[in-house]
């Protein structure tokens, strides 16, 4: 057939044919059968071939973080003096909001001034939401301090909250200053978008490794690895926001007279603020994510909690703080919200001076009472509400009565499903795989995509991770398909309804400004430890897009084409299949890359459930300090997530240029 | 392209702004276009080499207290050749002289200065900064210049006055209508005193009721401070009513320069006289290009030379004989035979 010729790359495989796919096939087939002929060096690569770019990595690190020095200044003491500079802020952050001034330890403890009492910061946290909202978001907001304050959660919440506060100001900060320079300078903005999209797929880890190694464990390491984490979206909406400040008043400020200087600060940050402002609370939930993972290197709060309890097995006492991290999540992300979007509209003068006395009034007034009445500085524990008990029931009795039922499902998906598709993949040669990608790649986007593939791939194979790469990609293909299987058809369902729009919109966000580790929990209760339970928490965290994108999808059919099917007679199915489908299959391609990104980024996570992939490469080399396969490891995570982005996002254009656009 | 097409600027006042020989041309290759010899200049030479001649060899000169409208359709050209005026755009080649000082030659700080003093603009989409009031807005460009805050607050408001949006002073830009939000820009670009104003098709987004509320308000603006202003439309009834020079300008050429009477009368080219088809003669012509010289001491009927036919129409029907022609002192000039001038009325309508 003329149209496998070599010269006949991306668009002519758009026309379609059976033979097509057939010829795919057969040469798919091919490389199967060729990969158990192969000579055993070309299946499994032999340790001695493996780059050692992990010790290499690791000794580079150790290095520079101990031995090295910048003008004549040792890194290691420059790193020291800053993480006891970081120090500083973060403990006065402390002492306000969680701990109080005191002198001394144990029994010379003398408590010298008290923390803002819960109930001072709970109302002003009220009042500042029934202002800048309205009364539900006020009530929603009271709500969530009393179920931290009298669940004996406050301390850890507050601990958790002075993080976040400093993350998002240096990051914030630190982001603005990077994204101006971008977008001045054209010339260095492709090297940052470069460096951040790698930056946006590295696993969460990944990050505390680097500076857990430069600064110690520790809080001000995990402030580090947090400001490091939530960079790259600040860098992006600056950069955006800058750009989408109007010509004409860029020409304005020139007619003005306008410095550099003046042009920036008088005109293009105060026009860019409404876009910066939705920039913000992406880093905020970003940074609050970050936090928590970040209490495995001493951060506390929380995640620590959270920690703590799943290595006790306490489910109960683990659901509560995770509770407690979901209401500190969904308030922070409403409030964020809601102040975005009332920059965006314009609508200012809703927080006045008379506003600013009186929540300084609630915060002063039960903070001086606490004095007296120390029930006010913190909830006694003697009245603390628990439902652990209550949850760690519930575990018992699921296990005791349903334990059977639950482990029937277990069992047989693992046999069934998971195991084979394990050991299929961890026999795949790696030659194989790589040419298999490269086929895929030529196909699709011809010989440069190919050659990314392929160069992608080999990163894997050359480190020596690729066993591990493949155990990745088993659990993130289950997952990713239980994801689409249930998400995709939903949101199908959900767009012919437009009643449910507002109610799911609602639930998907709040979905998707939950912490990662929260995922874990409801797994880890009914199913224990292993690959189903992973399995299980990766698939929740990743069904948000699936559903979304295609609710999106299904909504932006252009209407005279329905209307056209409509009028030659099509049935709904028909109609279904010939127009709404092929019109939204765009979208739901960008759909399932995006579901396939959540799923990447959560499978590091899942590793602290026990599973045997990268992820617990990554999770392992950090529990053991071990930074150079660490990062590695962490890399060729990002090889996988940038391959899959690589494959679908030319999909999704290819299928785009013969349907129209895509909707998001 | 002759001179005979081109109006000079009135002899009897200073020129302020010229262009000479400007060409702003966009592509790839912008920088390589100096170097080609005249005959490659062409419209089909540069095509052939992915260049666009957004702006091909203009030249003219501006007096004082002139309006001078730049008119064409979508893409002739018009608001590159302006902001090459202002160096918002470098130009290719040519020069751009102020008071006879070449603007192109001007170091990146003198410019500002330049801008900051001696120019205005009003922009088509008003280009209000949405995190300012109307008093700050307004009063923008003279914090940019350095001025105490209440000196400038107090400009400001007197400038709320003269656009006539007393009372609305702490409104912000989003709560105003369009017609409101450009009285804003005007009284913003009006702020600092500019010798010259800019104005890139302030009222095309506007109603028509509204533009022509606001033509007045521009013509009473620059008659009463004399100020040069250079203003770009599409809209021909809009250049007729506040021009004093027209310039046309077709696929980056401008084809011919004169008064909206010159256009109608002695169009360059076919194109111009496309675009003048509709304009009903006696709308353009003045009294003085069709009287004649002799003066009638006793005529009791007198009409300004400088008014369009139209303009004395109802004079001109009411009674008969010859009417008195005067000057704008009020000394008779000429006359006006009642007949020409009907005839003249009677034509394009
Ligand atoms: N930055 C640019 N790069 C390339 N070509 C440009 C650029 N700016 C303008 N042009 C081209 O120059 C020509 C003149 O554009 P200009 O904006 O001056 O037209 P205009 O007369 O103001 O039109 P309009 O009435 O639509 O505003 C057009 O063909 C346009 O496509
Ligand atoms: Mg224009």
């Amino acid at each position: 057939m003329a149209d496998t010729s070599p010269t006949s790359p991306a668009h002519q495989a758009g026309r379609t044919g059976a033979g097509r796919y057939a010829a795919c096939a057969a040469a798919v087939a091919a490389l199967f059968v060729l990969a158990l002929l192969l000579p055993p060096a070309l299946r499994d690569l032999p340790p001695a071939a493996v780059v050692p770019l992990a010790d290499w990595t690791g000794d580079a690190l150790n290095w520079f973080a101990r031995e090295a020095s910048i003008a004549g200044l040792p890194v290691s003491g420059i790193t020291r003096a800053v993480a006891s500079a970081a120090q500083w802020p973060i403990e006065a952050l402390q002492v306000l909001l969680a701990d109080g001034w005191a002198k001394g330890a144990g029994f010379n403890r003398v408590q010298i001034a008290p923390p803002l009492s819960w109930a001072g910061i709970t109302m002003a946290a009220a009042l500042l939401a029934w202002r800048i909202s309205g009364r539900g978001l006020g009530l929603l907001t009271l709500g969530a301090g009393l179920y931290l304050a009298l669940f004996g959660l406050w301390t850890s919440a507050m601990t958790t909250l002075a993080s976040v506060l400093l993350c998002v100001i240096a990051a914030l900060a630190i982001g603005l200053g990077i994204g101006i320079r971008a977008y001045r300078t054209p010339s260095v903005e492709p090297a940052v978008r470069a460096v951040l999209n790698v930056m946006q797929t590295v696993p969460i880890f990944s990050y505390l490794l680097p500076t857990l190694l430069l600064f110690g464990y520790g809080p001000s390491a995990a402030l580090f690895a947090t400001v490091v984490y939530a960079l790259p979206p600040m860098v992006h909406a600056t950069v955006l926001a800058l750009r989408a400040v109007p010509a004409e008043t860029l020409e304005l400020a020139k007619m003005s007279g306008c410095s550099r200087h003046q042009t920036l600060w008088k005109v293009e940050l105060p026009v860019a603020v409404p876009r910066l402002a939705i920039g913000l609370n992406q880093v905020v939930m970003m940074t609050l994510n970050m936090v928590i993972i970040a209490s495995m290197i001493g951060a506390g709060g929380l995640g620590y909690d959270v920690l703590r309890a799943l290595r006790r097995l306490d489910f109960g006492a683990g659901f509560e703080a995770g509770m407690g991290i979901v209401v500190l999540a969904v308030v922070l992300d409403r409030l964020t919200q809601t102040a975005a979007r009332n920059r965006a509209q314009g609508r200012t003068g809703l927080w006045t001076r008379r506003d600013s006395l009186l929540a300084l009034a609630l915060l002063a007034v039960p903070t001086a009472a606490s004095l007296a009445v120390p029930a006010l500085a913190a909830w006694p524990k003697a009245l603390t509400l628990t439902t652990a008990p209550f949850w760690n029931g519930a575990v018992s009795v699921i296990n005791t009565h349903f334990y059977d039922a639950l482990e029937a499902v277990r069992a047989s998906v693992l046999i069934h499903v998971m195991n084979p598709l394990r050991d299929g993949l961890a026999a795949l040669p790696w030659l194989a795989g790589v040419l298999a990608l490269a086929l895929a790649g030529w196909r699709l986007g011809g010989a440069r995509l190919a050659g990314l593939l392929a160069g992608l791939s080999l990163f894997v194979v050359l480190t020596g991770y690729w066993q591990a790469a493949m155990g990745s990609v088993y659990l993130t293909l289950l997952a990713v398909l239980l994801a689409l299987a249930v998400g995709m058809p939903f949101g199908i369902w959900a767009a012919g309804r437009p009643g449910l729009r507002h109610g799911i919109d609602l639930v998907l966000d709040t979905l998707q400004t939950l912490p990662t580790l929260v995922y874990l929990l409801p797994a880890v209760m009914l199913f224990r430890n292993g690959d189903f339970s992973a399995l299980i928490a990766i698939a929740s965290y990743a069904i948000a897009p699936a559903v979304r994108y295609a609710m999106a999808g299904m909504q932006h059919v252009p209407s005279e084409r329905l209307e056209a099917a409509a009028m030659a007679g099509c049935s709904k199915w028909q109609s279904f299949v010939h127009v709404r489908l092929p019109a939204a299959l765009p979208t739901l391609l960008l759909g399932v890359n995006q579901t396939v990104m959540m799923a990447l980024s959560m499978l590091v996570i899942a590793a602290l459930v026990g599973t045997r992939e990268l992820g617990q490469d990554v999770f392992t080399a950090l529990s053991r300090g071990e930074t150079g396969p660490g990062i590695v490891a962490g890399l060729c995570v990002a090889c996988i997530a940038l391959s899959v982005d690589a494959i679908l996002k030319s999909g999704a254009s290819r299928a785009a240029r013969h349907q129209g656009e895509t909707h998001v | 392209m002759s001179d005979l097409h081109h109006r000079p600027a009135p002899a009897d006042r200073p020129v302020v702004l010229s262009a000479r020989s400007v060409w702003k041309v966009f592509g790839e290759d912008e920088a390589a276009f100096r170097a080609r010899p005249g005959p490659n200049r062409a419209p089909a030479a540069l095509e052939r080499d992915g260049l666009v001649g957004a702006v091909q060899e203009a030249s003219f000169d501006i007096a004082r207290g002139e309006v001078f409208v730049i008119m064409g359709l979508s893409g002739s050209g018009k608001s590159t050749l302006l902001r090459c005026l202002t160096r918002l755009i470098e130009p290719t080649e040519g020069e751009i002289l102020y008071h006879g000082e070449d603007i192109l030659k001007l170091p990146e700080k003198p410019l500002a200065e330049l801008r900051r003093t001696r120019m205005g603009m009003v922009f088509q989409h008003f280009a209000l900064l949405p995190n300012r009031t109307v008093l700050g807005n307004i009063a923008f460009p003279l914090e940019v210049q350095g001025m105490a805050r209440a000196e400038a607050e107090a400009r400001a408001r007197a400038l709320v006055e003269v656009v006539g949006l007393s009372g609305r002073e702490d409104r912000m830009p989003s709560q105003l209508s369009g017609g409101q939000q450009q009285r804003v820009g005007i009284a913003r670009s009006l702020a600092t005193d500019p010798e010259f104003w800019f104005l890139d098709e302030p009222f095309s987004a506007l109603d028509p009721l509204i533009r022509a509320d606001l033509q007045a308000e521009v013509l009473r603006l620059q008659r009463e401070h004399q100020r040069t202003a250079i203003f770009v439309t599409h809209d021909l009834d809009e250049a007729i009513r506040l021009a004093d020079r027209i310039a046309i300008m077709e696929s980056g050429r401008i084809v011919q320069i004169g008064t909206a009477e010159d256009l109608v009368t002695r169009p360059a080219t076919d194109y111009v006289r496309r675009f003048v088809a509709k304009v009903p003669p006696a709308k353009v012509i003045r009294v003085a290009s069709l009287m004649s010289a002799e003066v009638m001491p006793d005529a009791v009927e007198t009409v300004p030379a400088a008014s369009t036919i139209a303009a004395v129409a109802p004079r001109l029907v009411a009674g008969s004989g010859p009417l008195a022609v005067t000057d704008a002192s009020g000394l008779p000039v000429g006359c006006l035979d009642r007949q020409t001038a009907l005839r003249t009325l009677a034509e394009g309508v």
